[in-house]
């Protein structure tokens, strides 16, 4: 009954002093949702872009069969041809163009003249949306849409070109909780259709959910491939795999020693940038103490990071009001040069974006916001620079050869090592650390909750602002809750529970609708 | 646990981009010498190269710290002009000495660096704009200053700046023996340098090339260098114009690689977010940029009117293109963020041993503009594949 739609044969890849993968080998079932698992750098990325040819036959070794049949591919155009169609992590949409155009780039819908014939163009664009679920006009441009939505319109697009197996590289990352369940569930009906999917995922629970198998690669081979239902504890099993060892705990121990208040925000209110009127931050008062941890919970668009930037310097929004007191005393911070000064460090959620300046090397990196420390009259101490770095790749256990090395070649991991060895450097004492663990596999994960206990037993304060309610939960010592911009709730991490944290951070929902813009630093 | 050497390979691959430009001058003033049969390294000729194309290389070395910040500065050939024409008219119409009028047009390139700074740094105009708009005012201006006419010639000593040489100090025979003294202490600093870096690194366990290589590195530098030097001391000398450009070079590179401030024009060109997140004052070191442009474009003036004794409405026309083509010959990338003052004095040299080589053999202007254009377009090709072939991973 079930057959294979897809098979890759001992598939090795090699890059210049580094193997990729090697005898790799995947099969999937024809209609079913198999899940791709692995750390970063294991080889997830490597062997979907084998798949669906943008490193071309003849550059790897090995076979895939797809549908019976040996297959070639020399260009993402032969694979998307027998129906193979891939959505990258990073998505590939033209923001200024309409839905209905983006879902037909490259595949227009044409008249007898050879002209782009528009009624048909919009017309099979609605019937596409109506499929995955977007309510939406189809003369929209794209830049108007939340990531869900977008995610959305890349499904579409991938229905018109007639998809057999689609290929999707994390795609619930950028999503909240409800488009995540939105597109899990549009996965599935299309599976009841016939049309099988292939997801590479680092969230376990959305694995479990939604896959009927796991393939597991580790360091470019292929471990194992589990099959969910008749697996038991199948996240223990995936990430005993991934990591080819056992998590006991996946949030390491740490003993509270609350001190001082450090931090004091109070009355802080924040306007859009760029549509005057619009409140994104409203009246917030938090706190935080030396040597504690002290989360923020919101779903995207909450105002978490918009409230972290506007507080860091005011690197977000316009017509900021309200007090910030450093260890009681009232402090100005009119930029981001002041904010380090006062010792706040931010660590941003988009680490690629706001984060690393990724064609320079690891020591620039590190030494970005603490050039004061290693310069006299304007002229940096280079040795000084490099050891500093060198230093930090030690203790920060940053995995390179070498700290001339470019960040931009580092994985998701040892880049935020980067990132928060920059901020240790400045000397701040209040770090506030915007999704530190997004986008990072397990293994590296750990180690940056070891980093965090390191530093509040040293002394300083950490705010967290993540959406993942069990990273918050195992890191804590107190969680406020933030929904549309206020803060509703704030409690010891002993009374929150998953369930009490997502009704805070939804409530006051339907009084207001808010956008999931992220168009700071405009 | 990386204290170790790299070979030749190793060095190659890595540094292809920055060290390509090398072996692509190297083959270049080959190419050149053969066909010119040797003319192109005459004493003579050598001398003349660095008189006509230092302008340039003074513009190249502002606009390469531009293009790193992710800018570019198309006005600068105005600045030339107007700069100098500003000096013609008070040396020679109101009779200000020498120096005053070199001080005039100094300031008057800082004028213009601050104002296209303002827009660009604190209005937020982007430089492509802000500086085409200054290469039509700025022309404009010169018109203006010169009432449409040229002005020559400059008083002898005003010239010497440009076209003077420090020869005969010391003596000799045949040759000029300060000449060789000077090229000899800097082939020493040099090596003292380089010496002192590797041990450094060494000390910091980095990366060094392996010791025969090095020592390779440093006589072929060594040798090269002093060569050039004994070609200028049998011609007229050690030209005041070289001396100049040495030290611009050696204190822009400073500048690039050890100063805050070059630090956060890599930074605001590599990632202007990260930049401003990481605490970058970034208005202020972008106005930093265009104040040094201007400034630098007012010492390629004083040059330029000095070595052409006087001052013309046209001049400097197309300055800006030259100095743009020597970044990017020279490895800077047009998104900014990457780039070195040596890749762009190379970049500069580069072009100037072909329009001189193309000279010498009495092409016609019009192929030589097309050999240009074309290596130009190349240059950046090279860097562009490289960069794909390095993002494939």
């Amino acid at each position: 009954m079930s057959t294979n739609i897809l098979e890759m044969r001992k598939i090795t890849k090699t890059f210049p002093g580094v193997k990729a993968l090697e005898d790799v080998e995947l099969d999937v079932i024809d209609g079913e949702i198999h899940a791709i698992c692995g750390e970063n750098g294991a080889g997830k990325s490597t062997l979907m872009k084998v798949l669906s040819g943008v490193y071309p036959h003849g550059t790897y070794t090995g076979d895939i069969v797809f549908k019976g049949e040996t297959v070639e591919f020399h260009s993402i155009n032969d694979s998307e041809d027998k129906g193979i169609v891939i959505i990258h992590q990073e998505l590939a949409l033209v923001p200024y163009l309409s839905v209905a155009e983006n879902i037909f780039l490259g595949n227009e819908r044409r008249g007898s003249s050879g002209l782009i014939d528009w009624n048909r163009t919009n017309h099979e664009a609605m019937k596409l949306m109506a499929e995955v679920g977007l309510d939406e006009n189809p003369l929209t441009p794209v830049s108007q849409l939340g990531v869900g939505k977008q995610q959305l319109i890349e499904i579409a697009k991938a229905l018109s070109k007639e998809v057999q197996l689609l290929i999707l590289d994390e795609p619930t990352s950028a999503l909240n909780d409800d488009d995540s369940e939105h597109l899990l569930g549009l996965l599935r009906k299309l599976q009841e259709r016939g049309i099988g999917s292939i997801m590479i995922s680092h969230k376990l629970n959305e694995i479990e959910e939604i896959a009927d198998r796991t393939t597991i690669l580790r360091d470019g081979h292929t471990i194992e491939t589990i099959d969910m239902a008749a697996t038991e504890e199948p996240q223990e099993r995936i990430i005993k795999g991934m990591v080819g060892r056992e998590l006991e705990n996946r949030y390491p121990k740490r003993d509270h020693k609350v001190g001082e208040e450090v931090l004091r925000v109070e009355n802080w209110t924040v306007h859009h940038p760029t549509q005057p009127g619009r409140i994104v931050v409203d009246r917030a008062s938090f706190n935080v103490k030396a040597g504690e941890v002290v989360g923020i919970a919101g779903v995207m668009g909450a105002g978490r990071t918009e409230l972290a930037m506007s507080v860091f310097g005011r690197s977000y929004g316009r017509d900021i009001t309200g007090e910030i007191y450093k260890r009681g005393e009232l402090i100005k911070v009119r930029d981001v040069a002041e904010a380090i000064s006062h010792g706040l460090a931010y660590a941003t959620e988009d680490r690629k974006k706001y984060g690393l300046n990724l064609i320079q090397d690891i020591r620039t990196n590190i030494s970005a916001a603490g050039l004061d420390k290693l310069s006299s009259n304007g002229w940096i101490n280079g040795n000084e620079e490099l050891k500093v770095a060198e230093e930090y790749r030690e203790s920060m256990n940053i995995k390179t050869p070498s700290v001339l090395q470019t960040v931009g070649n580092l994985s998701g991991g040892n880049q935020q090592k980067v990132v928060l060895s920059k901020w240790i450097y400045s000397d701040a004492d209040v770090m506030i650390l915007d999704e530190p663990t997004r986008g990072i596999d397990v293994g590296a994960k750990y180690e940056i909750y070891t980093i965090i206990n390191r530093l509040v037993a040293a002394g300083k304060a950490v705010i967290i602002i993540s959406s993942e309610l069990p990273e918050l939960l195992g890191t804590c010592d107190r969680i406020y809750t933030l929904a549309f911009g206020r803060m509703t709730g704030e409690m010891p991490v002993a009374d929150a529970t998953q369930e009490v944290l997502m009704e805070l951070m939804t409530q006051e929902r339907e009084q207001e609708k808010m956008t999931e813009d992220k168009e700071v630093l405009s | 646990m990386m204290t170790g050497t790299a070979n030749i390979r190793e060095l190659v691959t890595r540094n292809i981009r920055t060290s390509g430009i090398y072996i692509a001058f190297v083959l270049i003033v080959a190419f050149f010498a053969i066909l010119t049969n040797g003319t192109l390294l005459s004493a003579t000729n050598v001398t003349n190269i660095v008189l006509q194309y230092s302008y340039i290389l003074i513009l190249a070395i502002g606009m390469v710290i531009v293009i790193i910040a992710g800018h570019i500065d198309l006005s600068v050939g105005s600045v030339v002009a107007l700069t100098g024409a500003v000096s013609a008219v008070l040396v020679i119409k109101q009779g200000v000495p020498w120096w005053g009028g070199v001080i005039a047009a100094l300031i008057v390139g800082l004028l213009v660096g601050a104002w296209q700074g303002f827009w660009v740094a604190f209005v937020g105009i982007p430089a492509f704009i802000t500086t085409l708009a200054g290469m039509l005012l700025f022309r404009g201006l010169t018109l203006l200053v010169l009432g449409n006419i040229s002005l020559s010639p400059f008083p002898p000593v005003y010239t010497k700046i440009a076209a003077g040489f420090q020869n005969g100090l010391l003596g000799g025979q045949g040759f000029d023996v300060f000449t060789v003294v000077i090229f000899a202490i800097a082939v020493a600093g040099y090596a003292f340098s380089a010496i002192r870096g590797r041990r450094n690194r060494i000390a910091y366990n980095q990366t060094v090339e392996a010791a025969p290589l090095f020592v390779l590195r440093l006589v072929a530098v060594a040798a090269v260098v002093m060569w050039f030097g004994y070609q200028l001391s049998t011609a007229r000398g050690l030209p005041n114009v070289l001396i100049l450009l040495a030290f611009l070079v050696i204190a822009y590179t400073l500048v690039t690689t050890r100063s805050v401030f070059g630090r956060h024009v890599y930074a605001i060109g590599g990632n202007l977010s990260a930049a401003m997140l990481s605490g970058v004052k970034v208005r202020w070191v972008n106005f930093g940029i265009m104040l040094n442009m201007g400034f630098l474009a007012g010492i390629a003036g004083v040059v330029y009117s000095s070595r052409s004794n006087g001052a013309q409405p046209a001049a400097g026309n197309m300055f800006e293109l030259d100095a743009i083509a020597a970044c990017f010959i020279g490895g800077a990338a047009v998104t900014g963020g990457v780039g070195r003052v040596t890749g762009a004095i190379v970049g500069g040299l580069i072009m100037a041993v072909m329009s001189n080589g193309m000279q010498l053999m009495g092409i016609d202007q019009s192929v030589q503009s097309v050999v240009k254009g074309l290596v130009l377009l190349l240059a950046v090709a090279f860097d562009v594949y490289n960069k794909r072939r390095a993002g494939a991973r």
